[in-house]
């Protein structure tokens, strides 16, 4: 199985490892609700040293992300500033989902899934064939994501003044190279923080001086609770290749304008669009009990299904996302049907804590 | 290997069981169960006064991770819920052979407990998981 570089300090905070896809990770380091409530009240820190850093760089970098992606690079003209967006498939049904860094139009940065490794690399090469780029994974990072209210600040004591320099002032959703550092203000959790690659060799050392610090160690599974609860869609889960971003809430990801611009699967995404399709939910429920992913949904329009449910530690009770039917209200009821009963619970917007506060 | 408490009876399903005496029975779940688990956040219990019988499915623990089924590990009575659990799910984690039991039975057959195994025995049935 793989490992990565952060592997010993995993054991030795008494992590519980998992296999995540090929990769030995920390599921949790005893509760994962305390290290939930670490990340919303004050600092908390997770290794994605598993997820893949790709650099794209060449005359006609721009050119091909914005035929790769269903965003368009083009919004982006300050250095450093990040944007996500799905890469498509031509059926319009999403291959990944990723941040893309920009630092020049003959030079960006990729942070895709680690799951989807193989499958992504392969398809960034089939891609760009015709495109003037170079595409070289960067393996020689490890990464580790700060989040919290007082991430950044704690983060920040581990930082050289140069290092410090770099991130004052910087807006969510930028990225810096800084001397050894790559901080970003990007994160999965609704919470403020950053996310740093760090060179292999000094990831332990840096771990170790956030701890010191006072920031707690997270695991998988705290990661998935704040991401549902912050509204974030995990890959393999809400969405596949075989539903496209306007089915999965990511249709404020999908650039239209300029209409010449073509990216690979507008064309069936403009079909769809045109046609009709399901749509990405929240749902809210308060009595006992937790939705699961794969329960069935009852709507008026008809039949729909839980991509992903759990407790939610922040407010108390559960919460899901939900692939329903066109004509699902946000603000409706719908039923589920959860251990041999039916259960009614009410349709929301599918984002339901930001900055450690309810939105609902 | 974890804790598991040499006076008390396990069923197989990961359920404890200890004498109250007067033919009164405390069940619970092992730490091994609740660390399979993960943190609890609901336990549905049941009510006091139901007659249950042996591999009955009669308590819901349930876990970020996972609603698992808890079984009746005697037949009898209930006679008392751990009420402490309605806001303090994470009892059964932090204190699986104490604090965080879940209900009593007064047993039909007291010497059906016997009948389950003891510790050197889930022990070993643990270790072939």
């Amino acid at each position: 199985m793989n490992t990565t570089a952060l592997y010993n300090a995993h054991i030795k905070a008494g992590a519980k490892m998992v296999d995540f896809f090929g990769w030995d990770m920390p599921i949790n380091y005893g509760s994962q609700i305390e290290e939930h409530n670490a990340v919303r009240q004050d600092a908390g820190m997770f290794d994605v040293s598993h997820m893949t850093i790709v650099d794209v760089e060449g005359s006609q970098a721009k050119d091909y992300l914005r035929y790769l992606l269903a965003n368009d690079v083009n919004k982006l003209q300050q250095k450093g500033k990040a944007l996500y967006s799905g890469m498509l498939n031509e059926e319009g049904g999403v291959v990944d989902d990723l941040i893309v860094y920009h630092f020049e139009s003959t030079n960006y940065r990729l942070v895709v899934n680690s799951a989807t490794k193989e499958k992504d690399l392969n398809w960034l090469n089939k891609i760009a064939t015709g495109f003037d780029v170079s595409i070289t994974e960067r393996d020689e990072f490890a990464m580790i994501a700060v989040q919290g209210p007082n991430a950044q600040a704690k983060a920040q004591s581990l930082f050289s003044a140069a290092q410090k320099e770099a991130v004052e002032g910087m807006k969510p959703f930028f990225g810096v190279q800084a001397e050894d550092l790559f901080i970003a203000t990007t994160g999965y959790t609704g919470e403020a923080g950053y996310e740093i690659m760090v060179p292999v060799a000094r990831a332990e050392e840096f771990w170790d001086q956030l701890l010191a610090s006072g920031v707690v160690p997270c695991g998988l599974g705290a990661r998935d609770t704040l991401r549902l609860e912050a509204g974030m869609n995990l890959y393999g889960q809400d969405m596949n290749e075989t539903v496209s971003p306007l089915e999965a809430n990511m249709a404020w990801t999908v650039t239209w304008e300029p209409a010449e611009r073509d990216f690979v699967g507008r064309k069936a995404l403009e079909a769809q669009k045109a046609a009709g399709h399901q749509k990405l939910v929240g749902l809210v429920m308060t009595e006992k009990g937790v939705l699961r992913a794969g329960l069935k949904v009852i709507a008026t329009g008809g039949e729909g299904i839980i991509t992903s449910g759990t407790f939610s530690p922040t407010l108390g009770h559960s919460v899901a996302m939900a692939r329903v039917p066109a004509d699902t209200d946000i603000g409706s009821t719908v039923e589920v049907e959860m251990r041999k009963k039916l259960v009614t619970v009410r349709v929301v917007k599918p984002s339901f804590v930001r900055n450690g506060k309810s939105v609902l | 290997m974890s804790n598991i408490p040499t006076e008390l009876r396990y069923a197989s399903t990961h359920e404890w069981v200890r004498s109250e005496g007067d033919g009164v029975f405390t069940v619970g779940i092992s730490e091994h169960a609740q660390d399979l688990l993960g943190d609890m956040v609901f336990v549905d219990l049941p009510d006091v006064g139901d007659a249950v019988t042996t591999g009955d499915d009669c308590a819901v623990a349930e876990s970020v991770k996972a609603a698992s089924d808890i079984y009746a590990p005697i037949t009898g009575e209930v006679v008392e819920v751990n009420e402490q659990l309605e806001d303090s799910p994470e009892l059964v984690n932090s204190d699986a052979f104490g604090d965080g039991w879940m209900f009593k039975v007064k047993a039909e057959d007291p010497d059906e407990v016997e009948g389950l195994l003891d510790a050197e025995a889930y022990a070993a049935s643990i270790a072939d998981e």
